[in-house]
């Protein structure tokens, strides 16, 4: 019943893109019909994927698909069902979202059919990978995914940089798409077969294992965004249509991540606590590496591309925790790692979603993707700036939203050290707690320093100080996301009690003593060792500000206030150039982390009057270090390697024939 | 339930007593300063007076600014209060302490700083944009210390819940821990930082060039800028009351009878009295430092932190 | 709550000691003035003095108050002296080394306290004696004094480096064997006294030489380079 739901919302996703074929002739009720189907393939998949988890029911099917001797097999079982319905949250508010968010594209030169038609089969591919059960059909899905990605992120492909990003984005999506194969294929060589049942039944040695393991660390690592894999995230997410970043951000980087889980976790059995330290390791320096980049960038979208990598890394910390305490023999604190884990995983769709959703909205109606340019958005779009208010309060890791409730568990989760034998992970796990909750002050000063230049204060442009408010569905799309983040935030034992038949699937024992207080009460581990009562924190502070609101303004004569000019030193009316910028706010955290950056700065001075010069011009560039430490060395190799394999092309047709020849000489010789 | 309602009302009491008290706790310590440096210095009272005039001032906001800048106030002051609530103070085992661990009250701290640095970006005034930066760049380093000694709390504690481990140090008597000797110190950098006082930031001045909590709420008037100077001192009297009941927990109530409680007040009013004055005399030998020096000195606390962290697992639990 | 709360006072006190020779060490990492650098150095001597002292009172074994005595005088007292009166004579009182990579350098401090943690674990579990936990530290203290001299310029702090890193094993010898028999004691000590002297003796000569003490400068003596 529940896969039935699933493959609907898969080919009602196909659908939607096929129909957007028809978009040229009929541009607005192929629109409609477009995202409508979205809508509700995504309302399919949530659905489906909610009966498949609530209810803890597996079940599997085999379609007469693909390959004679590999039917595919598709199963949808409590993990993928809480993936699908991640997917499925953010199609359906991407869907109310795009009707209007398209329109931008519906008048310009170029035609929105391939942007319909490859966001059809990009949903679709993803909803297909979580619910394919060998590795012919995962990879198919995978590549379903990556390859219509592709397209969507060259969609404005007049930009060259925006080129020169997708064909980057490709290029790292292929070589993961190789190193998850080679995973499989460690597994399959064991099994005996491509199916992940035969997968599960392999029996591999710690040593192959392992290799197994490194490979899909590389192989999802890099679709997730891991640290120092991610240096295509934020070049590829900004440049597609603001909807489908939210896609991207907010969803395909946690159907990478399920991929990771699914291997580690389902196909290779018992996870060794050393693989968990590695990916502990590589999460921490996710998180923060990927917090301090975004703190210096100044496009609002890229600064959220980076923002994806800081959270994901976050993600993989609850992980790595849940490897180290599964492998240990703690499956109880393991279970509380998945958990925190997969609580982030959700919650990092919806407010990344949100935030991607009310960029594209800023974008569509000041054309200013440049937050130095931005200014006094709050009193032009109201809504939208409430709602992005709400997803920055919870991208931060603020009480009482989602984001803290997951930050939260996993701190629960890192605390529960002493528990392990091992005296160099007791001292080495609170360390990276440590980093955690300095990436999450980080985070918060990222956001003051977003909403802050973005929409508080006055506007540094005209087409900012002339934007309108959005239209309704744009609105309600920002809005449900928004709803989302407040209701999982103060609901989270009702969350975690959901996920539970998760951490049965996987850890064979769910986290009781979560929610054995009631409702009320969040206690990981037990009401002794920590406890968070998430509606009372939200009731407590509506009633103590509240209370404070009525008692002061009550009475009439309080209610009334005048307006005055603000102190600016007497230097004559305020203008938007006195402001900070976000280069200026983000200043002292450059000067203290520096060696993180590659950092090109000049200052000149013109006209020169001594102390007082009478211009000054200053240029700032930020880089990623891993493009020098990392890429441009394998990239120069590659080069290396291919001018020598060039020395075999001759040009002449003979030497071709020749190589052919030889080649069928020596199978021949091979298969006698 | 009857016991159930008493707990409770008692956790509003606390409450109450916190949110009344924190201005006698700032009037306490202006004096003890004022007197250290041969001044006069102004009556105990003196904040309450000032609370009151400002609350019946008439309320001016700035041109421009939204309703973030006039919500602020409140959000600040309800997670304040809020915090204030699940921090034992007089006894230990209030139902309040259960809401929230003392992860939860960083989280409430950062709450009310990432809306008080929104309101002073909201005015679009330099010296907004400037406090807020400062604001969050010395709480990104102070933060992630302060949760490393809760940390080495929590380890050797075994719970996050502050009336729990507050309850399990009592009970295990006087032990010389050296994870929270580093702790404490670690601690009280981190809250010279977090709220503001000499030498990282100083209360006194509207220099531009050096203050930072002044320069966000430069813009505020009337009752905003009471609640903000009041959720100042709440703030200012959480830390101390953290620091004193946990590293000093001798005297807090465990049991709900009326010595215990009286017994437990008039401890903890010794105990501030005496972090105050002690904060005072630093504060007299100490100058403002540099806002670049200010990561040197959370850098240390976070060291302190780390050490303390350390050799917890290496000398107090070990092979 | 833990191991700690089974050990008298005096031996939560030794603990205690330990984590602030410790501390120390960090200290002299974080100091950038060579003249603060020294007077670290002779509180981390006045602490060991203080940790010997409490083990020969906790353990009763007598000769240890004497190698408690030597190593206040010694290290708290004496070799500082000299050092100090050398970077007085030197002219080095206001000296700084470069505060560049001075928060990399504490990190990685941190990482070798785990590291030693890590190295003695082994050890640990065959010792049965209270102080066991404090070989990690002392052997930290060895490894911290190293970094100390990589990580400086001056030839002031790797003199400092070096006699910390004596400390260190000093430190070793008095947790995980209650000390070394006195005449070894005696021998280090004088070693490391006449050690000192040397050094204020060739710091003299190097300055006269090549006029500084920056010891990168030293390189210049190599015959590749003219």
């Amino acid at each position: 019943m529940s896969l039935s739901l699933a493959l609907w919302a898969v080919l009602g996703a196909l659908a939607s893109g096929l129909l957007g074929l028809a978009a040229d002739r009929f541009p607005a009720p192929a629109k409609a019909a477009v995202f409508a189907l979205l809508g509700l393939s995504g309302l399919g998949a949530v659905l489906g994927g909610g009966d498949a988890l609530l209810r803890g029911l597996t079940t599997a099917q085999t379609f007469p698909l693909g390959l004679p001797w590999l039917h595919w097999h598709l199963c949808l079982d409590p993990l993928s069902g809480f993936f699908l319905i991640v997917i499925g949250i953010a199609t359906v508010a991407v869907s109310v979202y795009g009707p209007g968010y398209v329109r931008e594209y519906e008048h310009g030169r170029q035609s929105t059919v391939p942007l319909y038609l490859f966001t059809g089969i990009f949903v679709s591919g993803m909803q297909l990978v979580v619910l394919a059960a060998d590795a012919f059909s995962f990879m198919v899905a995978w590549e379903l995914m990556s390859l219509s990605s592709y397209f969507l992120v060259a969609y404005q492909h007049q930009h060259a940089a925006n080129r020169r990003a997708a064909f980057l984005y490709l290029l790292m999506a292929e070589v993961g798409g190789l190193a998850i194969l080679l995973a499989f294929g460690v597994l399959a060589a064991f099994g005996g077969g491509f199916s992940f049942a035969a997968m599960r039944a392999a029996a591999l040695g710690p040593g192959w294992a392992s290799v197994a393991f490194v490979f899909a660390l590389f192989g999802f690592g890099m679709k997730a965004g891991l640290v120092p894999l991610h240096a295509w995230l934020p070049e590829a997410h900004p440049v597609a249509p603001s909807h489908v970043s939210a896609l991207m951000s907010g969803v395909m980087l946690k159907v990478a991540l399920y991929g990771l889980i699914r291997f580690t976790f389902d196909l290779l059995g018992g996870p060794h606590w050393d693989w968990g330290l590695v990916l502990l390791l590589a999460g921490s320096a996710s998180a923060l590496l990927g917090v301090l980049y975004a703190l210096m960038q100044h496009d609002l979208k890229r600064l959220l591309a980076y923002h994806s990598v800081e959270n994901v890394g976050i993600i993989c910390m609850g992980l790595g925790l849940a490897m180290i305490f599964a492998g240990t023999g703690h499956p109880r604190l393991a279970v509380l790692g998945l958990i925190a884990a997969l609580y982030h995983t959700l919650n990092h769709s919806l407010f990344k979603g949100l935030l991607f959703l009310g960029a594209g909205a800023v974008l569509q109606r000041s054309h200013e993707g440049d937050l130095e340019r931005m200014g006094g958005l709050i009193g032009r779009m109201p809504v939208t700036a409430l709602f992005f208010l709400i997803g920055c309060i919870s991208i931060s890791a603020l009480p009482p939203f989602n984001g803290f409730v997951s930050e939260w568990l996993t701190f629960q989760a890192a605390l529960q050290a002493p528990a392990l034998h091992s005296g160099v992970l007791r001292a080495l796990i609170p360390v990276t707690a440590a980093a955690l909750a300095l990436t999450g002050a980080l985070a918060a000063a990222c956001f003051v320093k977003v909403f802050g230049v973005a929409f508080l204060g006055r506007a540094r442009s005209r087409h900012v100080r002339h934007a309108r408010e959005v239209d309704l569905g744009m609105r309600a799309g920002q809005g449900l996301l928004a709803a989302l983040c407040l209701v999982f935030g103060v609901l989270p034992t009702y969350t975690v009690q959901a996920l539970e038949p998760i951490a049965h699937q996987l850890l064979g024992r769910g986290l009781p003593s979560a929610s054995a207080q009631g409702w009320l009460w969040l206690t990981p581990v037990s009401p002794q060792t920590a406890s968070y009562a998430a509606p009372l924190v939200l009731a407590g502070m509506v009633l103590f500000g509240g209370v404070m609101f009525a008692l002061l303004n009550a009475r009439r004569r309080t209610r009334r206030v005048r307006r005055t000019i603000p102190w600016a030193c007497g230097f004559g009316p305020l203008d938007a150039r006195m402001q900070y910028t976000s280069t200026a706010f983000t200043h002292p955290i450059r000067r203290i982390f520096r060696p993180v950056w590659e950092i090109h700065e000049e200052v000149e001075t013109g006209g020169d009057r001594g102390l007082r010069p009478a211009a000054l011009r200053h240029r700032l560039h930020v880089e990623d270090r891993s493009w020098r430490v990392l890429y441009e060395p394998v990239g120069r190799w590659v080069a290396v390697a291919a001018r020598q394999v060039g020395r075999i092309q001759t040009g002449s047709v003979r030497t071709y024939l020749a190589y052919s020849f030889l080649t069928l000489v020596v199978l021949l010789w091979l298969i006698t | 339930m009857a016991d159930h309602l008493t707990s409770w009302v008692l956790a509003l009491v606390q409450t109450a007593l916190f949110v009344a008290g924190a201005p006698l706790l700032a009037g306490w310590l202006k004096r003890v300063k004022c007197r250290l440096q041969n001044r006069r210095g102004p009556r105990l009272t003196q904040p309450y007076r000032d609370l009151l005039r400002l609350f019946r001032k008439e309320l001016l906001l700035p041109e421009g600014s939204s309703w973030v800048f006039r919500a602020a106030p409140y959000v600040i002051f309800g997670a304040i209060v809020l915090a204030a609530a699940v921090v034992p103070l007089i006894a230990l085992r209030l139902p309040t302490s259960a809401i929230a661990d003392v992860i939860v009250l960083v989280g409430f701290f950062a709450l009310a700083r990432f809306f008080l640095a929104l309101a002073g970006m909201d005015v679009g005034t330099a010296f907004g944009g400037m406090g807020a930066s400062r604001e969050m760049t010395v709480a990104s380093l102070a933060e992630p210390a302060l949760l490393m000694a809760v940390f080495t709390l929590a380890m050797s504690a075994g719970t996050t819940d502050l009336s729990v481990a507050i309850q399990r140090i009592l009970s295990s008597g006087l032990v010389i821990r050296p994870s929270f000797v580093f702790a404490l110190l670690g601690l009280l950098l981190v809250a010279v930082a977090e709220t503001g006082r000499i030498p990282v930031d100083n209360p006194a001045t509207h220099l531009e060039l050096t203050m930072i909590h002044e320069a966000m709420v430069l813009e505020y008037s009337g009752r905003h800028l009471a609640l903000m100077e009041w959720a100042a001192q709440i703030k200012f009297m959480i830390y101390a009351a953290l620091i004193a009941n946990i590293f000093l927990p001798w005297g807090i109530a465990v049991g709900f009878g009326f010595g215990a409680l009286a017994l437990g007040a008039a401890a903890v009013a010794v105990k501030l009295a005496l972090l105050a004055a002690l904060l005072a005399v630093s504060e007299t030998l100490l100058a403002k430092m540099r806002l670049f020096a200010a990561p040197q000195f959370l850098g240390f606390a976070y060291l302190l932190c780390l050490l303390g962290m350390l050799s917890h697992v290496i000398l107090e639990v070990g092979g | 709550m833990n191991a700690l709360q089974g050990l008298d006072l005096t031996r939560q006190l030794i603990l205690l000691l330990a984590a602030l020779v410790l501390f120390s060490s960090f200290a002299m990492l974080a100091q950038s003035r060579l003249v603060g650098l020294v007077r670290v150095f002779a509180w981390q001597g006045v602490l060991l003095a203080v940790t010997t002292g409490l083990v020969a009172y906790a353990s009763g074994h007598t000769h240890l108050y004497a190698s408690a005595v030597l190593t206040f005088f010694l290290k708290g007292l004496l070799i500082p002296w000299i050092l100090h009166r050398m970077v007085l004579r030197l002219g080095l009182e206001s000296a700084r080394e470069s505060d560049a990579y001075r928060t990399p350098v504490q990190l990685a401090g941190a990482g070798l306290v785990v590291f030693s943690y890590y190295v003695a674990l082994p050890v640990v579990q065959l010792s049965a004696l209270f102080t066991r936990n404090t070989i990690a530290v002392s052997l930290a203290v060895v490894l911290l004094g190293m970094l100390l001299m990589i990580s400086r310029h001056k030839a002031v702090s790797q003199v400092v480096g070096f006699m910390s890193i004596e400390n260190g094993l000093f430190f070793a010898a008095v947790v995980a064997t209650y000390g070394m028999p006195m005449v070894v004691e005696l021998g280090v000590a004088f070693d490391v006294l006449v050690a000192a002297i040397l050094f204020g003796v060739v710091f003299l000569q190097i300055r006269a030489s090549i006029d500084t003490l920056d010891v990168d400068r030293l390189n210049r003596l190599s015959e590749s380079e003219p």
